[in-house]
Parts: C-alpha cells; structure tokens; sequence
C-alpha cells in the first residue's frame, strides 16, 4: 500500500468499516481532520462514535479500509506517541493512587509532561495521595485527563470526557484543554451526544449516524451551507416545488406554515419565504431528525482521492 | 483585560472579544503599549477555541489597534479613547448621574437604553441610523462587560 506522509491531516479515515457480530457498527466512513482543530464528534447513543474513537485509538482493528494519524499508520510507534485516547469508561487501576497512576504514566511515555498531568489533577482539587479507587467519577475523569494532557500528544481523543462532571469542573477542563491546544496547536476530538456542552469550543464537526458519516466540516462552513427557510405550506402533502429544488434536509408543517433546512442550489431566496441560516444546533437537530438526509462533507474534510495502486 | 463570553448572545464569539477590546479602548482600560492577553490565558479563562482568540486579535490588528510582537504577545498600538469618553470624563459623571435620576424615577435598565437609543437616533438622524443603534447596543453591552471584568 502507497503510503501518504500528510502532517496536515491530524485524523484520516477511508472507507472505514468496523463489524461486530451483530452488525455493523461503522460503514464506509471517509473524512478527514486537519491538524489543529478542535472537533465535537456527535451523534445518537450507539452510533458509533466509541467505535471510530476505538480504530483511531488502535483498540480494535477495522474490519475495511483504513485510519491514519498525521498520515502514519496508527499502530506505528511514533503514532502511538502521538495519541492519547481517554475511553468512556476511564480504565485506571483502583489500587493506584493519584500520584503512582501519574508516576505510571511518566514510565511508560517518553516526553512526559509531569508538571502539566500535576497542575491539571491540583485544579481539579484531588488529591495526589488519594487511592483511585476512592475517586468520585468525575475525578477519576480528572485523572484520566492528566494522564492524556501528560503524555504531551499531538492528538487527543476523548470520548465523552465531560459526561460525569459538574459545570464548574467541565469549564476548567475545557479551559485547560483549550489552553493546550493554544500552547502546542494540539488536535482535539471530543465526543459527545451533547452539542451545547462544544459550544464556542468546537470549530470542527464529525455527526455520524447509523454507523455512516452524515456531516464533516469546519462549524462554520456547514452551518454557512445550510439555510432555514419559512413560509406558506401550499396545498396538498407535497413539498412545493420552489423549496423541492434545494437540496431538502428537512421540513416540518405547522398549521399553514413550513419551515425547511435546506442546502440551496442557486440563490435561496424565494418570494414570500423567510430565509436565514441556522445556528449549528439547528443544522444537527434537523439531521438528527431526518437520518435519511444526504450527508455533507465539505472540501476540507474529504480525504484526497485514493493514489492508484492505494 | 478580562473578557467575558456570552454563549447565549447570538454575537460570534471572535467579535464579543473584538468589541469588548475596542470597548476597553475607548475608555482608556487599554492604552497604547499595553499587552493583551495571551490566547492560552484567554481560553483557560474562557474554554472557548483558540483559533477564536487568534482570529479576534488578527482582527484587530487588520483595523491597525494591535500588533502582534514575536515571542512576546500582542500589543496595543493605538487608544480609541477620546478626551469625552475616558472613563473619568466629565461627559462620563454627567451620563452616571442622569442615569441615577433615571432609576430614581424608577427606569429599570431595558428601559434607559431604550431611551438613550431613541435620543441618538433623533440626535444621529442626519447619519446612519443604523450604525447609531448598532453603537448604542454595543455601549450597553460592552460597558457593562467591563465593569464585570473589573470587579470579577
């Protein structure tokens, strides 16, 4: 296999695949994540988001295609450097305490950052001496933090990382990954099914759905190509036609009243029709709630085409 | 320099930091030389994105108001304050007590700025009026902003 050195491209995947026995659980993922970004990775419980964190995090091997970090094979040691992964389930050793769980960390990474992994866990109030085992969740979320923000990766994958925290720790670990990404240009992926939480944080975004890739982009790009349109419903159960020549993502009818999420082909402005673009929350909910929609994948997230021979 | 992010505002979040900026410029908070502060303090402050910040001061520096210095930070290179408009003005003490009388005589605050709006709209009429509305919401907003950012 011709192999691609892109340093640009923090995480590639193409035509990823995974199947467990009772099905698949990711098909044909493509896309790529430039280096740099922060990207919110969403999706309904059981989509496949743990699944694709999990190949990228070499946990388990796909079953087709292929997934590259900084355009290396991920299960290459220099790859592994790279990476950090903090599973949903935060697997540490209970016996450990806080301090021998970071010395750990310090044995088995070169380049650990011990005063970054120690900062991290003394902002979050727990304490070094504390067995892992007596942690609430949300420190052992902490801990398994500072274990990743130690380890000093280029990428960070995390997988529902603020689930069990409260807000005032959610907006310190979100300030102290943000502030590691402005200090070292770290790559970033969370994973959530909670956009609200990514708000002003993401600029990236990874929506599967049905083990598929439904949208992938830069925020602000996805949400420019999509607008919210409103007027009146017409007669009989069709779409009228003036809204029916964009690409229609979703519509919903109230009383006389339509309001479609569209991708417009040409100028989507119609006589009569309100037209906006909606807020990135909208453009998610509105696919959510069609999960036969067209996906979307923006220029900068399609992964270049195969190199003969690839 | 303290910024304060409002998620719920419908304001891009580059632009709150550019306003808040200019705000603080005009009041003389900022001042010519003054470094401000650097994206990981303001996102560990914040838990916004980085490139958010990095776009803000780039803004900024487009519009000549910083310059970003290698190795060193971004600096103030020009005030936007007017002698009037200098948070110890007199222009400023006049404002605070009319704005006293207006809450003695029972104004809450939505309703004083809709009476300062309508006054520089009448005053502004020759201009743009849009651009007068646009200054007045960014001063309620704006100041309020650095006041909490004094205080907190």
């Amino acid at each position: 296999m011709t192999h691609r050195h892109d340093p640009s491209t923090a995480l590639e995947a193409t035509g990823l695949g995974k199947r467990y026995r009772r099905g698949w659980a990711l098909q044909d993922v493509s896309f790529r994540l430039p280096a740099g970004r922060i990207c919110a990775l969403v999706g309904p419980n059981g989509s496949g988001k743990s699944t694709l964190l999990s190949l990228a995090a070499v946990l388990l091997a796909p079953t087709t295609g292929t997934v590259r970090v900084f355009g290396a094979d991920p299960r290459a040691a220099e790859a592994r450097r790279r990476v950090a992964f903090v599973a949903q389930d935060k697997p540490l050793y209970p016996r450990f305490t806080v301090a021998e769980t970071l010395r750990l960390g310090r044995e088995l990474n070169p380049g650990w950052d011990q005063a970054a992994a120690e900062r991290f866990v003394a902002e979050a109030e727990v304490e070094l001496t504390a067995r892992v085992g007596s942690l609430s969740g949300g420190q052992r979320t902490c801990v398994a933090l500072a274990l990743a923000l130690g380890k000093r990766a280029d990428l960070l994958l995390l997988d529902e990382p603020m689930s069990d925290q409260d807000p005032l720790r959610r907006h310190r670990t979100m300030g102290a990954l943000m502030a590691e990404a402005a200090e070292h240009g770290t790559s970033v992926v969370i994973s959530t099914h909670v956009l609200a939480e990514l708000d002003g944080v993401c600029d990236y975004l990874l929506l599967v759905g049905g083990g598929r890739i439904r949208l992938a982009g830069e925020t602000d790009a996805l949400q420019s190509a999509h607008r919210l349109v409103t007027g009146p419903r017409g007669t009989g159960g069709t779409t009228p036609a003036e809204i029916a020549r964009h690409t229609v993502v979703e519509t919903r009818a109230t009383g006389r009243q339509l309001t479609a999420l569209i991708r417009p082909r040409g100028a989507p402005a119609e006589d009569g029709w309100i037209v906006r673009e909606p807020t990135l929350e909208e453009v998610l909910l509105g696919y959510l709630r069609a999960p036969d929609a067209p996906p979307l994948l923006t220029a900068g997230a399609r992964p270049p085409a195969p190199e003969a021979g690839a | 320099m303290e910024y304060r992010i409002d998620r719920r505002s419908g304001i891009a979040t580059y632009l709150q930091i550019v306003q808040q900026t200019k705000q603080a410029l005009r009041l003389g908070l900022l001042q010519p030389g003054d470094r401000l502060p650097t994206a990981k303090e303001v996102v560990a402050a914040t838990a916004i994105n980085p490139n958010t910040v990095l776009k803000a001061y780039r803004e900024l520096e487009r519009e000549g108001l910083v310059e970003p210095r290698p190795g060193l930070g971004t600096f103030v290179r020009r005030s936007l304050a007017r002698p009037g408009a200098a948070a110890d003005s007199p222009l400023r003490a006049e404002l605070a007590a009319w704005t006293d009388r207006a809450r003695a005589a029972g104004l809450d605050r939505e309703d004083i700025a809709a009476l300062i709006a309508s006054v520089l709209d009448e005053r502004f009429r020759d201009g743009d009026t849009t651009t007068a509305r646009t200054t007045t919401a960014r001063t309620a907003t704006g100041e309020s902003t650095v006041r909490h950012g004094e205080n907190g």
